[in-house]
């Protein structure tokens, strides 16, 4: 059974349709990748999906572990183990890492029916996780995401996301702004949260991510719709011809 | 008028607005709402020569204390009500109001245990941190924060006073104070606020009742920090508290302030004033938390807040600190200042004010720079929410004799919602040519993205506001004491809540 199952998902952004149909089945421990053009609804889908206001669903249903995910508000579906990277990580000046961090994770835990960690053992795993990312221990003081580099940002969505450790996690375009070394550094991170019950949606412009996240599966976005669905080797097909026959197509 | 002349001068620029009237909306959930129920003795309603005098009896002052407050009496009668204040304030009916009211007690209690429990139960109610209420019940190895409670006009229990005694330093109530301590009260009672300084303040010197009154000899650092609870119990009962700090040369103090007041019909004024010395190379930490009730979803109650704070550097190389985390009352309208006199001395004010539903807030400070190289710097944080209305009015005066004076002043206000006010008045007044001043202020608003992106991450709405303020306000919380970070930060929670959606 799928962990994500989005059936002729419709979304429309200030009255105009954006996505017109999307149809995906994401099994527990996949990773899929969405390849699309620019407007071609990649960051409409990830954002109607973590239920961002604005984003109006006008068909469809999506369904999350079996649980229609529509019905719930955005935390919800982040405390039901939903997570979203962003392309453009936010500034919480003031808010520094560690707190944002454990409000976030207390969140989840007391959904759960968790007690709440005590702040040592907190800032112990959350610091060893930091180290796997190679973020030093001065980043979690710093305020989140305020005068963080584009390499420093993606890493911290990645460390949230390990600390988090969410059920499905959705990368919107995680590779924009990185050099080679952030792409690896966010990579393995992203690689080392893999496992057979974790699931992931890596949405991305550029092949050259993948080369480093290997997807199950890939899919082409355009116009709204999936135009295409293949393994890997469509991504590197991609590489080449580019997207035009898509947008025509579409 | 002298304390208001400098916002009176400008009260043309600050156009009496008719706002709607205050405590239109309020929070439903307001958790401090309740009243204690204990015997009370009342004066009359009303003040007037004859109040004045029976409170003087009553508090057993000394004579040229009762001839003070009938001064400020005379003056207060003959003096207007300020006008250039933002919010609008309704006519307050003096004579509607009780002066004088404390819980009936035959005899002084002589230890805890004779307290009335129900004041102990009040204290528990507010949720006074339990390592207070272990200090206030005289629980053995309690921790070292000395509480003077101050329960509707009277004190009704002052701990840890041999450990400061040991130490020679004094903090008791005023009216005690007046009478152990009469030389100290005598010299520096209105020294700093004149009883004719304002309106309110005028009020108070006539009809104070109580409050707290602290002395720290030379060279003394205070070995803890100094805790008063003020709260407005009796229906009616104007809250006229009047508190006395004086740090002698090479002293330290760090003294905190919480607030909470029971739910109520009427509105209440609550006109207290705040007087600080800080002798040669001495330093006053002073730090408030307020948290009055603002009102109800009828309109009705509110406190009134029209405080007069103020703190004298006088010695050369003294420091007074003023924090506040205003998040209470209907109205509040103050300016906890410093008069630099002293050379090289230091004056800060770090304030949060939050005002939501229909609550209207014009604080800030004033920083009056006499002496030689004194320094000053202001960091106001104001958050207005719901149809609030908020105003930052700040002076910074250097004057003639003040080579080197500095300043630096930063407003940063947030809005939440479109229904809210934010408003920056900085007068700057600066009368000597190498005075350095700055001034920087920002108005923002809690953005879309912020939200959604905390939400993403599973807090709630109201958790992810409360961060993001409490975010926002971080320079100014980091200076509030370990003792009331924590409160503080709740309470900012608390007073946002229902702000969004």
């Amino acid at each position: 059974m799928s962990l994500l199952s989005i059936k002729n998902f419709a979304v429309e952004v200030d009255e105009k349709p954006i996505l017109k149909g999307i149809d995906l089945e994401i099994g527990p421990g996949e990773v899929h990748a969405i390849m699309g053009p620019n407007g071609s609804g990649k960051s409409t889908l990830s954002y109607a999906l973590a239920g961002r206001d604005g984003y109006e669903v006008t068909g469809g249903s999506v369904t999350f572990d079996g649980q229609d995910l529509l019905e719930l508000d955005a935390d919800e579906r982040a405390r039901e183990g939903l997570f979203l990277a962003f392309q453009y990580p936010v500034e919480l000046p003031g808010v520094t890492n560690t707190t944002f961090l454990k409000h976030a994770l207390n969140a989840k835990r007391k959904h759960q029916g968790l007690e709440e960690l005590d702040a040592l053992e907190f800032v112990k795993a959350v610091r060893k996780k930091a180290k796997e990312l190679n973020m030093p221990d001065d980043m979690l003081k710093r305020a989140v995401n305020v005068g963080f580099s584009g390499g420093e940002k993606k890493r911290n969505e990645t460390l949230q996301m390990a600390v988090l450790e969410p059920r499905m996690a959705i990368l919107d375009e995680t590779d924009s702004g990185l050099d080679i070394d952030a792409l690896k550094v966010v990579s393995d991170g992203v690689n080392r949260l893999r496992d057979e019950n974790r699931s992931f949606l890596v949405i991305t412009h550029y092949q050259r991510l993948l080369d480093y996240i290997v997807p199950d599966h890939v899919h082409v976005l355009s116009a709204g719709r999936i135009v295409k669905s293949g393994d890997k080797s469509l991504a590197l097909e991609l590489e080449k011809s580019g997207y035009a026959e898509f947008v025509d197509a579409a | 008028m002298s304390s208001a002349n400098a916002f009176v001068t400008d009260a043309k620029e600050s156009a009496r607005e008719t706002a709607e009237q205050v405590g239109a909306l309020g929070l439903d959930k307001y958790k401090y709402g309740f009243e204690t129920d204990i015997e009370m003795e009342f004066a009359p309603k009303g003040v007037n020569e004859d109040i004045v005098r029976l409170i003087s009896s009553k508090k057993e002052d000394p004579e040229w204390l009762l001839e003070w407050r009938l001064r400020a009496f005379s003056v207060w009668q003959d003096m207007p009500e300020p006008q250039w204040q933002k919010p609008h304030v309704p006519q307050i009916d003096y004579q509607d109001i009780y002066y004088y009211a404390a819980p009936k007690q035959t005899n002084k209690p002589q230890s805890l245990d004779e307290v009335d429990p129900k004041l102990l139960e009040t204290y528990e109610k507010l949720g006074i941190p339990l390592k207070e209420q272990e200090v206030l019940a005289g629980v053995q190895g309690a921790p070292k924060v000395a509480v003077d409670a101050v329960f509707d006009s009277v004190s009704v229990a002052t701990t840890y006073k041999k450990t400061l005694e040991a130490e020679g330093i004094v903090f008791c109530s005023i009216s005690e104070a007046v009478h152990t301590h009469p030389e100290l009260v005598k010299k520096y009672l209105g020294s700093v606020v004149p009883y004719s300084d304002n309106k309110h303040a005028c009020l108070n010197s006539a009809v104070f009742t109580d409050g707290s009154f602290v002395y720290i000899p030379k060279g003394v650092r205070c070995p803890m920090e100094l805790s008063t609870y003020f709260r407005i119990n009796a229906e009616n009962t104007g809250q006229f508290e009047r508190t006395l700090i004086i740090a002698d040369e090479g002293s330290y103090v760090s003294y905190l302030e919480g607030c909470t007041a029971p739910q109520r019909d009427e509105n209440q004024l609550h006109a207290a004033v705040v007087e600080l010395i800080a002798l040669d190379d001495a330093e006053i930490k002073y730090s408030t938390v307020q948290n009055w009730y603002p009102g109800d979803e009828d309109g009705k109650g509110g406190i009134y807040n029209f405080v007069t704070k103020r703190a004298a550097c006088r010695g050369k190389n003294s420091k007074v600190s003023w924090t506040q985390v205003e998040t209470g009352s209907a109205i509040t309208w103050k300016y906890p200042s410093c008069i630099l006199q002293g050379d090289n001395s230091v004056g800060e004010f770090y304030s949060v004010a939050i005002t939501n539903n229909r609550q209207e807030a014009d604080t800030g400070t004033k920083m009056i720079h006499l002496g030689k190289n004194t320094r000053s710097r202001i960091i106001s944080k104001g958050i207005s929410a719901g149809r609030a209305d908020q105003t930052y009015r700040g002076l910074v005066r250097v004057m003639p004799r003040a080579d080197g004076a500095r300043n630096f002043t930063q407003c940063d206000s947030l809005l939440i919602g479109g229904n809210c006010g934010a408003h920056t008045i900085p007068y700057i007044e600066s009368r000597n040519p190498t005075a350095q001043l700055e001034h920087e202020a920002t108005t923002s608003r809690i953005s879309e993205d912020q939200l959604f992106y905390c939400l993403s991450r599973g807090l709630g709405e109201e958790e992810a506001i409360a961060l993001i303020v409490n975010g926002f306000c971080k320079e100014v919380m980091q200076t509030l004491p370990m003792e009331f970070a924590v409160e503080a930060q709740k309470l900012i929670g608390i007073s946002l809540e229902g702000s969004v959606g």
